[in-house]
């Protein structure tokens, strides 16, 4: 860090900061599309949670009519699934952190194409408009996994449908650029001497993220653009009357749907890596057994798609593979919870809010992955296929393990990015409120998935009341939760106090930690040397 | 007023739903969900045995991992707090620890997989069925044929809440179930009409999707007379939930009898037909 960037720093009137329209509509710096990333993360989440709090409220007791009815429950089930994961997750997780923190930790003035990344943002607004004109249409009642032919123009004529598959398609182009930008940034504008095997496990992360999407989001686009034809102009790719097949949109859709799960949740694993090492005040355990779990983690990402498919009539035989390719990924994903663990072992442990945030991850985590390799055996599959036991799997490992990781980079990098410190008392209260609250949403959803409840009902057999009501409780605190959380944030924001370059001290070891905080709005004017 | 009604189901449920008989062939036991019920479903077939065993297993051993790892994170929150560890070790490398913690997860892993696959080649499909049965979706009912005991079609369709009858399960109750004879191999043969639906009967153990332009094969048992219930379970719109499956296993003797009713009413409904059309 030279003297003269610090300079500027402080002086705000000379940092050349561009006017409003033209910062925030037109920006190209990669800070400023970071931070409207998560402010649109904020809001997709925020619309994806009331969703949820509706379905809870809906679910709390049997014969509700909070929602008037299936269709339009179906909607509601949907677009709370796409949401949450095109317009909350991924813009938090890649757009948002990714965009912050890649150039800032390798020593990079800014991504490599930075009018490639202002429309790769200006892409999901009007994504999240037509996805919520699918919602108040109630004509995107498919399921997020929107198989058809129940998502095909017989079923679901509307026009909602297809603005929700448009939106999928922007969605996508805005994940595949944004990804093409990253892949660029992080091969070619390294500080000198940070190699591969220097750089941060969070540039790593982001770097596998990309590739998986790169390969990933493309397939999804030829399934949709497939359905939408389908739909729209007489082709029948999926319609078996015409010699199509449904179960191939299946196989198109999850050979995209399975990378994608891990395109959530290995950002994280970045995070969540740097959050322990720094509040450990310990180097990472195992750097290169993290690196390429993560490596391995995205290739076999990729060929175990079929094990969503146990029951859609696959071929024993097939089905056997799939399962067997499935419980490999337990061995990586432990490496590296267990070099999680020996990083904090032996370390000075600081149970600040971005390390009790990084500790739940590791336990919803444990847990969500565990119940992974009950699903992953298709003999036991067979009866939780479809059923809440999966529901509480996949919130587990995404809902609360990839949330987790959001919010621990938050209270992580908040400091950093703006400037202002959170209040750590209710940082806390956010902690522990969200913990008992998803908890008590998604643990008793084991039960009732045991018990044979299947997903996506908006009425259930009164077998199922008692912990239908228990989970509905859970809901409730956990909306209560993200209250607390938006407080947060209004109190970080208003208060007066500024935090200094590298506020968590020793443990603090990557590049971003030389910058002020917040950094200056052009970094690196002169390149940083990585010994 | 319905919010405390409800709480009063929730909390009564175990007791209210054994103090009602079942009205319709009484006899037998009844395959269903529990209030309450914290694990899987009773078994009543030798596939949902094989699976509860397998599932018994790899619940024990996740529960084992889980507690293990809370425990280190527990161990590691207390033992090396700042203010009890003040200077941190450096370590960052343990080879011996490293290959550890990825051959032994390979191994339990192992001890998982086998009895898995010996679980999914017995599911698959029985050598030598001692009937058939196709199942047919359709928004939103089920239609189950009986190709080799009279080609005849029962239509099963969910009750609504007004027509339930004392001791009916909501959203489980159908008006004319499937009936089974009990201890019988019965090969299960799904397809559907017009969107995906799924064929899933807990109790036994059996899922599979009803697909438009396939036929899916599989199989079930049920080892004792009674009623069992099962639910559409895969999203099929706008009456999902609405579905649901009732299966009578009964005795041999019994099902005779049954399918020779059925083939007759078949019959004559398929004679009366044109009547009914002319009339109208």
């Amino acid at each position: 860090m030279d003297a003269t960037s610090e300079a500027h720093a402080h002086d705000h009137g000379h940092d050349h900061k561009p006017g409003f329209v033209t910062r925030w509509l037109f920006s190209t710096n990669h800070k400023d599309i970071g931070t409207l990333y998560l402010c649109f993360a904020v809001i997709g989440g925020l619309v994806g949670g009331i969703l949820s709090e509706i379905m809870r409220a809906q679910l709390q007791f049997p014969n509700n009519h909070i929602v008037s009815n299936g269709q339009e429950w179906n909607t509601i089930i949907t677009t709370h699934g796409l949401l949450m994961i095109f317009f909350s997750v991924m813009p938090a997780l890649i757009g948002g952190f990714g965009n912050w923190f890649i150039p800032l930790m390798i020593g990079a003035p800014d991504m490599a194409f930075p009018r490639l990344n202002n429309i790769s943002f200006w892409l999901l607004p009007p994504a999240f408009v037509l996805i919520c004109i699918g919602l108040l249409m109630g004509e995107s009642g498919s399921g997020w996994t929107l198989y058809p032919p129940l998502s095909s123009s017989i079923y679901e004529p509307g026009m909602g449908m297809d603005c929700t598959l448009f939106a999928l398609h922007l969605a996508g182009i805005s994940s595949l650029l944004g990804a093409m930008n990253f892949i660029v940034t992080i091969f070619n504008m390294r500080a000198p001497g940070m190699t591969l095997h220097k750089m941060p496990l969070f540039v790593w992360s982001e770097l596998v993220t990309a590739f998986l999407l790169l390969l990933a989001v493309p397939v999804l686009a030829g399934a949709i653009t497939m359905l939408i034809c389908d739909r729209n102009f007489g082709t029948a790719f999926f319609d078996p009357q015409g010699g199509g097949d449904p179960v191939l949109f299946q196989h198109l859709f999850w050979f995209f749907g399975h990378p994608e799960v891990y395109i959530m949740i290995l950002p994280g694993f970045g995070i969540i890596s740097h959050v322990i090492s720094t509040f450990s005040k310990k180097p990472i355990f195992g750097y290169l057994g993290m690196v390429y779990a993560m490596v391995a983690i995205g290739v076999v990402g990729f060929v175990v798609w079929a094990h969503h498919m146990f029951i859609s009539g696959i071929d024993v035989n097939t089905r056997a593979y799939f399962m067997a390719a499935t419980l490999v990924i337990a061995v990586p994903t432990g490496v590296k919870v267990f070099s999680w663990i020996a990083t904090m072992w032996g370390g000075s442990v600081e149970l600040k809010t971005p390390l009790l945030w990084a500790i739940g991850f590791l336990f919803v985590f444990t847990i969500g992955g565990v119940t992974g390799v009950v699903c992953a055996n298709a003999g036991i599959d067979q009866v939780i296929h479809n059923t809440y036991y999966v529901v509480a799997h996949f919130h587990y490992v995404l809902s609360l393990g990839a949330v987790f990781s959001i919010f621990a980079g938050f209270y992580y990098w908040i400091g950093k990015m703006s400037g202002h410190q959170y209040p750590e008392y209710w940082g806390k209260v956010h902690f522990w409120l969200t913990f008992i609250g998803v908890n008590l949403t998604f643990f008793p959803q084991h039960f009732l998935g045991l018990s044979g409840m299947p997903r996506r009902y908006p009425d259930y057999p009164n077998a199922f009341a008692g912990w239908n009501f228990v989970s509905s409780l859970g809901a409730y605190i956990g909306g209560i939760a993200f209250l607390v959380f938006l407080y947060v944030v209004y109190r970080t924001f208003t208060s007066k106090e500024h935090v200094a370059d590298n506020y968590w001290g020793e443990g603090a070891t990557t590049l971003e930690w030389m910058q002020t905080s917040p950094p200056a709005f052009h970094t690196y004017m002169e390149l940083p040397r990585v010994s | 007023m319905r919010i405390l009604k409800w709480l009063r189901t929730i909390a009564a449920g175990g007791i209210l739903s054994l103090s009602l008989v079942p009205y319709a062939l009484a006899q037998g036991v009844v395959g269903k969900p529990q209030p309450w019920e914290m694990g899987m479903q009773r078994s009543f077939s030798p596939i949902k045995d094989r699976i509860i065993e397998l599932h018994d297993l790899v619940l024990a051993i996740i529960t084992v991992i889980t507690l293990f790892v809370a425990a280190l994170l527990v161990w590691v929150m207390v033992r090396y707090n700042s203010k009890r560890n003040p200077t941190p070790s450096q370590t960052s490398h343990n080879t011996v620890l490293e290959i550890a913690w990825t051959v032994v997860p390979v191994l339990i892993l192992v001890i998982i997989a086998i009895p898995s696959f010996r679980l999914i080649y017995y599911q698959d499909r029985t050598p030598n069925p001692d009937m058939t049965i196709k199942v047919t979706g359709h928004q939103w009912y089920w239609t189950y044929s009986y190709p080799d005991q009279g080609n005849f079609d029962v239509d099963s369709h969910y009750i609504d809440d007004a027509d339930l009858k004392p001791g009916q399960l909501r959203l489980l109750a159908v008006d004319s179930p499937m009936v089974i004879p009990v201890g019988k191999k019965v090969r299960i043969l799904t397809t559907s009409t017009d969107v995906i639906h799924s064929f899933f009967v807990p109790s036994f153990g059996v899922q599979r999707y009803a697909i438009p332009g396939r036929t899916i094969e599989t199989w079930l048992e049920a080892d004792k007379i009674g009623t069992f219930y099962g639910e559409c379970n895969q999203i099929c719109g706008q009456n999902h939930s609405r579905m649901p499956i009732e299966i009578h296993a009964v005795s041999e003797r019994d099902f005779k009898a049954w399918a020779a009713q059925e083939k007759k009413a078949a019959a004559s409904a398929s004679v009366a037909q044109p009547a009914k059309l002319a009339a109208r």
